[in-house]
């Protein structure tokens, strides 16, 4: 017996595939800016921050990129609810895609903040700057601008690990796939377009953020290293 | 009723990790076999190979690795294959792992000096043996750190294979966790038990650049 594609089926349930989208977007959209948010903290607590502070970082960023996102994800969503705390499915995914995020970024920005000459620093200093002004206006932004092409690739990463939130029931693409493949049967076609999906988000993405780091940082940003 | 200790828990843990070790480890090979073969193309004169394989390394690392695992797991079945969990997740990895390895050593090839490929060639040398003899050998020296860093990213990645049925540290890890209704000790130990694999790579990947980074400097 021969199977018969039909590439039509996935669209069965357009509305399904469309929120899966939308919820992917949302996922990243406020997964990637608070997780840059805490990485850019987590990387200033690592180089300048009080002294008692360095270890606890350390830890974090340790062990969130030693473990599974999955088992992080699983961690948050069913383990946190045994000590008493109580989170739904999309705080829980949107949680361990920050603290995930969080832990990769610190490391590269941290790279780009080594990387700043210290005559930089000293020059904010004269200026009778402080700590954190030199850190908010000297230091960050081309640190941030040397490291952008590293922090797209994370961003792109996350977005599409993202995909197993949907073993916690987020509505998201994948999600999606599997609950048109669970009415139609059409598994390999459902798979194969929301794959396609994800490509082109990712492509778009990608397109996205090197817009942004042109837009942020004035003149066209490093082409992505390999 | 059975009653679970925690003791029970480790035990049938750590007979679940036997088979994340050998997914990763045959993940890990195959996947540097057939890494190496897209970074012959990637680098090649011709330039469709070179477009074909950049398609390729696209593919693979735009699109989710869960996807990618039920594409083989329900692709392969068309073809009337009956496919085993192993199987599906073992093919898929392999080719998700191919695609960032060859990516990885792209960069290390590119970072050798054009003076070095216009040099063998004046040596009338072919391409396959200015790889062999010239550049690789140089090469190899800038990969080890970034690829023993990646295996960090395998081992990691065998994860999701439990959500196509594969009973690995993970899948064990959730049904335990529906045993014994007690997730935030099961999951905390499968995360530990994670590091415990991880951890020592990443460590040894930093040890090996510092190494080498610093016998470069002189």
């Amino acid at each position: 017996m021969s199977y018969h594609f039909d590439f039509l089926a996935p669209f069965d349930y357009p509305a399904v595939l469309i929120k899966g989208v939308l919820v992917t977007i949302e996922l990243i959209a406020i997964g990637g800016v608070l997780g840059i948010a805490v990485g850019i903290f987590a990387a200033w607590a690592k180089t300048q921050g009080p002294r008692w502070l360095r270890p606890l970082i350390n830890a974090y960023v340790e062990l969130i990129r030693n473990t599974p996102f999955l088992i992080q994800l699983f961690f948050i969503f069913f383990g946190l609810p045994g000590i008493g705390l109580q989170i739904t499915e999309m705080e829980a995914a949107i949680l361990a895609m920050v603290i995930n995020l969080g832990a990769y970024s610190c490391e590269i920005i941290r790279a780009g903040i080594a990387a700043v000459a210290r005559g930089q620093i000293e020059a904010g200093l004269s200026l009778a700057m402080t700590r954190l002004q030199i850190f908010r206006h000297v230091i960050l932004p081309p640190a941030l601008q040397k490291i952008w092409p590293a922090l797209s690739s994370q961003v792109v990463i996350v977005m599409v690990g993202s995909a197993v939130c949907s073993q916690i029931a987020v509505e998201e693409l994948a999600y999606a796939a599997n609950f048109i493949q669970g009415r139609n049967f059409r598994s390999f076609e459902s798979y194969l377009l929301s794959t396609a999906i994800y490509l082109v988000l990712a492509i778009g993405l990608r397109q996205l953020l090197r817009m942004l780091g042109n837009w942020l940082f004035g003149r066209p940003v490093a082409k992505e290293a390999a | 009723m059975i009653s679970f200790s925690l003791w029970d828990i480790v035990r049938n843990l750590l007979l679940a990790l036997r088979w994340t070790v050998l997914l990763s480890l045959a993940s890990f090979a195959l996947g540097g076999l057939l890494g190496l073969i897209v970074l012959f193309l990637r680098t090649s004169k011709h330039a469709w190979l070179r477009t074909i394989t950049k398609m390729y390394i696209e593919l693979f690392q735009g699109t989710p690795l869960l996807m990618q695992l039920f594409l083989a797991f329900f692709g392969l079945a068309l073809f009337g294959l009956e496919v085993p969990a192993w199987l599906a997740a073992g093919l898929a990895l392999t080719c998700w792992s191919s695609a960032y390895l060859a990516e990885i050593w792209r960069g290390c090839v590119e970072a050798i000096p054009r003076g070095q490929w216009e040099a063998s060639s004046c040596l009338a040398m072919s391409y396959m043996q200015q790889m062999r003899h010239v550049i690789l050998p140089q090469a190899l020296r800038i990969a080890i750190p970034p690829t023993v860093g990646f295996s960090v990213q395998i081992v990691k990645g065998t994860a999701v294979t439990s959500i196509i049925g594969f009973v690995e540290l993970s899948k064990a890890g959730t049904m335990i966790t529906n045993a014994t209704f007690q997730p935030f000790t099961v999951y905390a130990l499968v995360a530990l038990m994670y590091f415990a694999l991880c951890w020592p790579l990443s460590k040894y990947s930093q040890s090996l650049e510092r190494k080498f980074n610093a016998s470069h400097r002189h």
